[in-house]
């Protein structure tokens, strides 16, 4: 694929950056000022056929990038959230979409499942107060946390990700239950089928968030469901930022009236509310869902054996359009 | 059993303190200097009730010519004085299975948190980095991770069981080998090579002679510069101060640890370091663990006093 013009939005990954550089026609948006974009746009528009962009903060592919690149064939996204490429716009224009299923479930599952621990457990609060000289100052006093063992869990959606978080929760002894758009009740015997997010809520100790985000996902996590979760529930999100009501979260965990939460993404990262910092029932992650060395490389390689494919009129490994 | 008299050597858990106080007659030994307590009340005092770290040692013993039970709010009992209990006919209890979940969920919690860096990640959220340096490093995968038990006990079984579910193979070391029971699970005849072939090793075994620093500098370095050291065990089980050189050199990836050789000192290396989690002995520090032990340390009394078999003797 020597001739396909790339262009790469974000600096995503060091390997993949070299790849595309070695094996394509690599163009870097960011070595444009960000006053200046529009013309190098216009530059180079007849030569870009790729765009590769990610999920988070360094996700694109609005239509106004498409409407700028013509000769635009494939946006290929590093994540497996595409939910900033703007798919109706890709399906006028005949664009194909790819992103990276199956190859970071794991590390977000292992990720909600030990930001559940995290925060049941407190484990960044007691590590900060050894680091402090606490424990030696109270006497070797620290105060008592919750068991996890036994939670009764809630995921909204039971899709790859969900169900990894399944499994695992299994392990503990976790009672697992679930809402989506559709019921599986026979694919999954073990697991108790909620018919509203509220319900699920209301009937879970940990509500995590592992479905895609569109339009109907917005804002699932409401200050309904917040407070059907309660003041000795917890949220813990591995979706999007969107997902939540942010605004009504901060206030519930400031207030007790939602006992906890594990958050690797918010609404416009990476910005994360200065009430959420100051809070101790709260544990944060920078959107490292998928940040593993393992991870990272398979999902370089899978863009590029995208990218390839599209490249050789071959079937793309994993289309999203 | 109001005329019980009982010996609480420290305010390890409020319900208990309380139920003791309002059972039994109770004598709370931090109260008063210790010469004077015993010259006081030393004929009274028919049982002790102590936790990992206050226990009744050769001394305390000797000092309580009237005593009949220890009875730990542990399931570790390494501070007890097993051998004079047994020549002086002394009952002990402690409080096994009540915890096992709790450690359990602890060690795989650490484990998690050491290789996905959560607490340092927490921190360099809330230091405003993510904002001005951008995204975090990348760390590493937990899911099949080899993961390395010493002692396949209660708690030991709990961690594998709970690894399982993260495709994380598991082997183990222990006195002896249980083949038929856990055909899942790869022996290793040492502790050397059960590091050797592990990525994340746990210390799940108890306390005694055979196994204090059971975790040596050579078992720490075939577990390597990748490898990480999980300890839920007791401090001593661990060489600490070759504990903390590998951890500095980089001959040791990582360690994820919830007790420490002289609690609540934690040595001051260790707190300025990024890859190593850090928590004082919370391994069964939940409301509803502590209550069930809690639970156990009055029926294992109540039994004692109404000449009933204990509920969970170890003599």
């Amino acid at each position: 694929m020597e001739s396909l013009g790339v262009l790469l939005l974000h600096p995503l990954d060091t390997y993949l950056e070299q790849e595309l550089d070695r094996r394509c026609r690599l163009l870097r948006l960011w070595d444009a000022p960000l006053d200046r974009r529009g013309e190098f746009l216009r530059a180079h528009a007849s030569s870009i056929r790729a765009v590769v962009t990610g999920g988070g903060s360094g996700g694109g592919g609005d239509a106004a990038l498409i409407d700028a690149l013509p000769r635009l064939e494939i946006i290929a996204c590093y994540a497996v959230g595409f939910d900033r490429v703007d798919l109706t716009r890709c399906r006028e224009r005949g664009l194909r979409v790819t992103n990276t299923p199956g190859v970071l479930t794991d590390d977000v599952a292992d990720l909600a499942v030990g930001l559940a621990i995290a925060a049941l457990r407190r484990i960044p609060h007691a590590d900060r107060y050894v680091r402090a000289g606490l424990w030696k100052a109270n006497n070797g006093h620290y105060g008592l946390t919750t068991q996890f063992s036994g939670k009764r869990v809630g995921i909204i959606g039971l899709g790859r990700i969900g169900l990894a978080i399944a499994k695992r929760v299994e392990g503990f002894g976790c009672p697992v239950s679930y809402y989506q758009r559709t019921r599986q009740q026979q694919a999954y015997p073990n697991y108790t089928y909620l018919p509203t997010v509220v319900q699920l809520a209301a009937d879970s100790d940990v509500l995590v968030v592992a479905c895609s985000l569109n339009e109907q996902s917005h804002g699932i996590v409401s200050r309904e469901v917040i407070e059907a979760l309660g003041p000795r529930g917890v949220l813990v999100n591995v979706g999007r930022g969107a997902h939540v009501d942010q605004p009504e979260l901060v206030a519930a965990l400031a207030e007790g009236r939602l006992g906890g939460a594990g958050l690797d993404v918010f609404e416009a990262e990476p910005d994360v509310p200065e009430a959420l910092m100051a809070l101790d029932n709260v544990v944060l992650a920078p959107h490292m869902g998928s940040g593993t060395r393992e991870t990272r490389k398979a999902m370089s390689d899978l863009v590029l054996a995208n990218l390839e494919a599209h490249a050789l009129s071959k079937p793309l490994l994993t289309p999203v359009v | 059993m109001e005329s019980l008299g009982v010996l609480l050597l420290h305010p390890v858990n409020a319900y208990l303190e309380q139920e003791l106080g309002r059972r039994c007659r109770l004598y709370r030994f931090w109260e008063s200097p210790r010469e004077e307590f015993l010259r006081a009340h030393a004929g009274a005092v028919r049982a002790v009730v102590g936790n990992a770290n206050y226990g009744a040692d050769a001394a305390l013993i000797d000092a309580l010519p009237a005593l009949e039970i220890v009875a730990s709010f542990s399931v570790g009992i390494d501070r007890v004085d097993l051998a004079k209990c047994r020549e002086r006919g002394i009952r002990v209890t402690n409080t096994p299975d009540v915890l096992t979940d709790d450690v359990a969920d602890l060690a795989v919690g650490l484990a998690i948190a050491v290789l996905r860096r959560i607490p340092q990640a927490d921190r360099y959220v809330r230091a405003g980095l993510w904002k001005s340096r951008g995204d975090y490093t990348l760390t590493t995968r937990f899911s099949g991770k080899r993961v390395g038990i010493i002692g396949l006990g209660r708690i030991g079984q709990a961690v594998a069981r709970r690894v399982e579910a993260f495709d994380c193979p598991v082997s183990y070391h222990q006195r002896t080998e249980q083949a038929s029971v856990y055909p899942n699970y790869t022996y290793y005849p040492t502790v050397v090579e059960l590091a050797a072939n592990s990525d994340v090793l746990v210390v799940a075994c108890p306390l005694n002679a055979s196994t204090r620093h059971i975790v040596s500098r050579e078992v720490m370095e075939a577990l390597g510069p990748k490898g990480v050291l999980i300890n839920v065990g007791r401090g001593p089980h661990v060489d600490e101060p070759e504990m903390v050189a590998a951890l500095a050199d980089g001959r040791l990836g990582g360690a994820g640890l919830d007790v420490f050789e002289d609690e609540p000192n934690v040595p001051e290396a260790l707190l300025g370091m990024d890859n190593v989690v850090l928590v004082p002995h919370v391994g069964s520090g939940t409301y509803e663990t502590r209550k069930a032990m809690a639970d156990l340390v009055l029926g294992n009394l109540e039994a004692h006093v109404l000449s009933k078999p204990l509920l969970t003797p170890v003599v």
